[in-house]
């Protein structure tokens, strides 16, 4: 039925400018989908900075608080704690914090914004188990020489009083130092840093 | 170039690839004369693939729990990235898939694609239009609004009009004594696996039942009766790439309207989302108007037209009958059509008066099914259901008797008188 | 003051409720969704006014924020007096175990009721409450008899009372039957103030029913375009591949 004085520059032509358009109509339409994976509204709001008071929180002591499911710790270490961070720097994987397991204002000896106050997403970076919260400077079945830490239950790895990884275990980086800020001497808000918005 | 034609040679040793292309496009030969109605089938599966594809990503926020399922709904309308689109979309294709399945249906009464050997078609289909017709329904349930759960009270209690086994049959469909949460979760698992897929094994049969034939047109001439010397039927023509291309054309225009009534008008006046849907479902508070969705509202009117026993028969038990019996006779049409002559081209007036009749009874019977019974309006029903059950009961004789016109051995183009 | 009252009651005569029939002639809202200023003011009517009752609890207020055109410190300003986060949704502080003492039943959530009930009826709802003893908060309304609301906007317009008529029906039996309300004693609005006052209400309320709406019909607009375009390139694809066929 078709045969000669079949255009076929002309055919190929729109069947390509068919195509184009309706690949862009169908990349136009594919969009929406994939983005209604993106959070929504209720998983931003859940995930808001969360609020914690520490004038109740003694030397030595431990809090937590969730933010976006997650624990973070925050812990007012004492002069003895504080001193002895410089003397593990030998036994740690990255005692300089250079793995970017914190915001640049924590990326210092203390990993910290005040020296006292620690503050740590307690999650273990290794499998995701939370590590319990070690304090004394006394000797421990997993290390003779333990000066207070963080030791993780589930497979042995092991931080310093600052959230720093021991080398010898199975952990590969430090535990991360969520963004946050002091609104208040005691009130540190989880979840935006002092340079950045919002995390 | 040469890779993909190795890969293609590859697939063909092992699946039948090249050879169904070939069966069911390249080589498929379709009368070359299929005007505007035959776009409905190619437009009824493309509704059936946009359900699909939004209804599992609707499904992957909505939760089907009576005490969550309306806030997962506003959740999806609110809070989720494109959400709003994707269940406007959804709602929209709802109404569009009866919309498009009506008109592919009148389709084949016009032209007689229903008679033989295309029964199977038919049946298939008309299977399909019952499955279509409970998808809806179990889906209408999930926005748990009080139209949903109203809707649905009704209508289960409606098998509690059957004389013995009704009130424990309501029971086991609901699986508590009222619409509950119980019934909500049943509904789901229905309409989000069991019906698709029911729908979708039934569009297989109906696709391959059609290929074995071959289609039917609007001359309702039978194109394989005149072949060339290669055995390909001289009025037929492939249908890729003629009717693919023309199909697209199609698609983009329904598309438009699609996307008009989404983006502009997805309420649809009040018939595609209904107002009291907006508001969650309450067992303690009847809405003073429940109505069907619009696509059943013919069913529904003839469901209240009828108002008297029979016997120890009740009205309501007779109108169940009846609403049924609706349904159930278009599956007989093949057979209760005794004329020579398939399509309206070449009927007489007897059949093109019967089947406006028809139309019209069947559009007057879905606007009296939106609305609150009066006298007038129920008998006016009571009309309409006659005048619908006379256009398939009478058929057998009006079919026979009516004068046709002599029909062409060659399908005419553009119409043809 | 009379000319007032009667220009009044000539506005709200139509929206007479008879009796015997169902139908109540409803005002046109004529709201304006794009007018950001009347959000804002219906915003700050539904928060002063009804979020003591009536929760909106699928409406968060950041939204609230990037829709109308208020800053989320505006929000949290104005609009926000009971130490929710941003990110919350409009809740009331009554509870529900209150709310069925206090009024028999609770107080709907109203994120939807635009949805439900139309602005018209809801313009016309709020403005058609009159003086009725009877009643347990001394108010009845013309479109929603018998309603279990009080008429929290009542220092607004003032207090309105019902004009009666006596109809005879086909038996020779005489009743009275509500023709309309007339203002009684004028509050700190002036009528056309009040209606301001409640048309920028209903617009809010229209907007939490569906905060998508207008992004949703810009989107629409370009998407019909680009059919277009689709439409013209593929119309001639088909025309060129039908030349075949004869």
């Amino acid at each position: 039925m078709s045969g000669d004085g079949v255009d076929t520059s002309k055919r190929r032509f729109l069947i390509a400018a068919t195509t184009v358009v309706g690949g862009v109509g169908a990349v136009y339409t594919a969009v929406p989908f994939l983005a209604s994976w993106l959070p929504s509204e209720r998983a931003k709001a859940a995930g808001a900075p969360v609020e914690a008071d520490i004038s109740k929180l003694e030397a030595g002591q431990m809090i937590r608080v969730q933010w976006r499911g997650k624990p973070v710790w925050m812990v007012r270490r004492t002069e003895e704690m504080l001193a002895a961070l410089p003397t593990l720097d030998d036994r740690l994987r990255d005692p300089e914090s250079l793995e970017p397991q914190q915001p640049s204002y924590c990326q210092n000896e203390v990993r910290s914004i005040k020296p006292e106050i620690l503050v740590l997403v307690g999650i273990c970076t290794h499998l995701g188990c939370s590590p319990g919260f070690v304090p004394e400077a006394l000797p421990q079945p997993y290390d003779a020489d333990w000066k207070g830490g963080f030791f993780c239950p589930c497979h042995g790895s092991k931080f310093d009083l600052a959230g720093r990884v021991f080398k010898g275990v199975p952990a590969p980086i430090n535990l991360e130092v969520p963004p946050h800020k002091y609104v208040s001497d005691t009130l540190v808000l989880v979840g935006v840093g002092e340079d950045e918005g919002a995390a | 170039m040469g890779m993909l034609v190795s890969l293609r040679d590859w697939i063909d040793a092992r699946f039948p690839l090249t050879s169904m292309w070939e069966e069911h496009l390249s080589k498929y030969y379709a009368p070359k004369n299929f005007n505007f109605w035959y776009f409905f089938g190619s437009l009824a599966l493309l509704v059936l693939v946009i359900q699909i594809i939004t209804g599992i990503f609707l499904t992957m926020n909505y939760k089907p729990d009576a005490s969550q399922a309306f806030a997962s709904v506003e959740y999806i309308m609110r809070d989720v990235e494109w959400g709003w689109l994707i269940r406007y979309m959804h709602s929209t294709g709802a109404s569009a898939f009866f919309i498009v399945v009506y008109l592919h249906m009148f389709r084949g009464m016009l032209y007689g694609s229903y008679k033989g050997p295309r029964e199977l078609i038919w049946l298939f289909g008309m299977m399909i239009y019952l499955a279509l017709m409970a998808e809806a329904f179990f889906g209408y349930l999930l926005p748990w609004g009080q139209m949903s759960f109203w809707g649905a009270q009704v209508i289960v209690s409606l098998f509690g009009a059957i004389p013995g086994i009704g009130d424990s049959l309501s029971l086991w469909i609901r699986g508590d004594y009222v619409i509950s949460d119980v019934t909500l979760n049943r509904f789901f698992a229905l309409h989000v696996i069991a019906v698709p897929l029911v729908l979708l094994v039934l569009v297989v049969m109906h696709i391959l039942a059609l290929h074995e034939v071959g289609s039917n047109n609007p001359d309702g001439v039978e194109i394989k009766k005149n072949k060339d010397e290669n055995g390909i039927p001289k009025d037929g023509i492939p249908f890729h790439p003629y009717y693919t291309v023309k199909d697209i054309v199609g698609v983009v225009v329904f598309l438009m309207f699609f996307s008009f009534v989404l983006f502009f008008v997805p309420e649809g006046g009040g018939y595609f989302l209904e107002a009291p849907n907006f508001e969650p479902a309450d067992p303690l508070k009847t809405p003073a108007h429940i109505a069907p969705v619009w696509y059943f509202t013919p069913y529904y009117a003839m469901l209240r037209a009828i108002t008297f026993d029979i016997g120890p028969l009740s009205s309501k038990f007779l109108g169940v009958i009846v609403m049924g019996a609706a349904v159930v006779i278009l599956f007989f049409l093949p057979w209760l059509d005794r004329s020579l002559v398939k399509s309206i081209r070449y009927r007489g007036p007897v059949f093109k008066t019967m089947l406006a009749l028809f139309v019209l009874a069947f559009a007057v019977l879905g606007y009296l099914g939106t609305q609150a019974p009066t006298d007038t309006k129920t008998m006016l029903a009571q009309v309409g259901t006659a005048v619908y059950f006379a256009f398939f009961l009478l058929m057998p004789i009006y079919t026979k008797i009516d004068p046709t016109k002599p029909v062409p051995d060659r399908v005419t183009m553009g119409g043809g008188h | 003051m009379k000319k007032q009252l009667l220009a009044f009651l000539m506005l709200v005569a139509p929206a007479v409720g008879l009796a015997s029939s169902g139908e109540v002639h409803l005002d046109k809202a004529n709201i304006d969704p794009t007018n950001q200023e009347s959000l804002q003011l219906g915003a700050k009517t539904f928060v002063n006014y009804c979020l003591g009752c009536h929760s909106a609890k699928f409406q968060r207020y950041n939204r609230l924020a990037r829709d109308i055109g208020l800053s989320e410190d505006d929000v949290m300003q104005n609009l926000m007096f009971t130490g929710e986060k941003i990110g919350d949704h409009m809740d009331t502080a009554m509870t529900r175990g209150d709310a069925k003492n206090w009024f028999g039943a609770p107080p709907p959530d109203l994120t939807l009721v635009a949805r439900v009930r139309g602005v018209d009826w809801l313009y016309t709802y709020l403005r058609s409450f009159y003086r009725d003893d009877s009643r347990p908060f001394g108010v009845n309304n013309v479109v929603f008899p018998n309603v279990g609301m009080p008429n929290v906007l009542w220092a607004l317009q003032g207090e309105q009372v019902p004009v009666y008529k006596t109809e005879t029906d086909d038996d020779g039996h005489e009743h009275k039957v509500l023709e309309g309300v007339e203002l009684e004693e004028a509050g700190v609005q002036t009528p056309p103030d009040f209606d301001r006052t409640v048309r920028d209400l209903v617009n809010f309320l229209a907007y939490m029913g569906e905060p998508i709406k207008q992004q949703r019909k810009a989107l629409g607009l370009k998407v019909l375009l680009f059919l277009l375009v689709f439409f013209v390139v593929a119309y001639l694809l088909k025309k060129e591949y039908w030349k075949d066929v004869h």
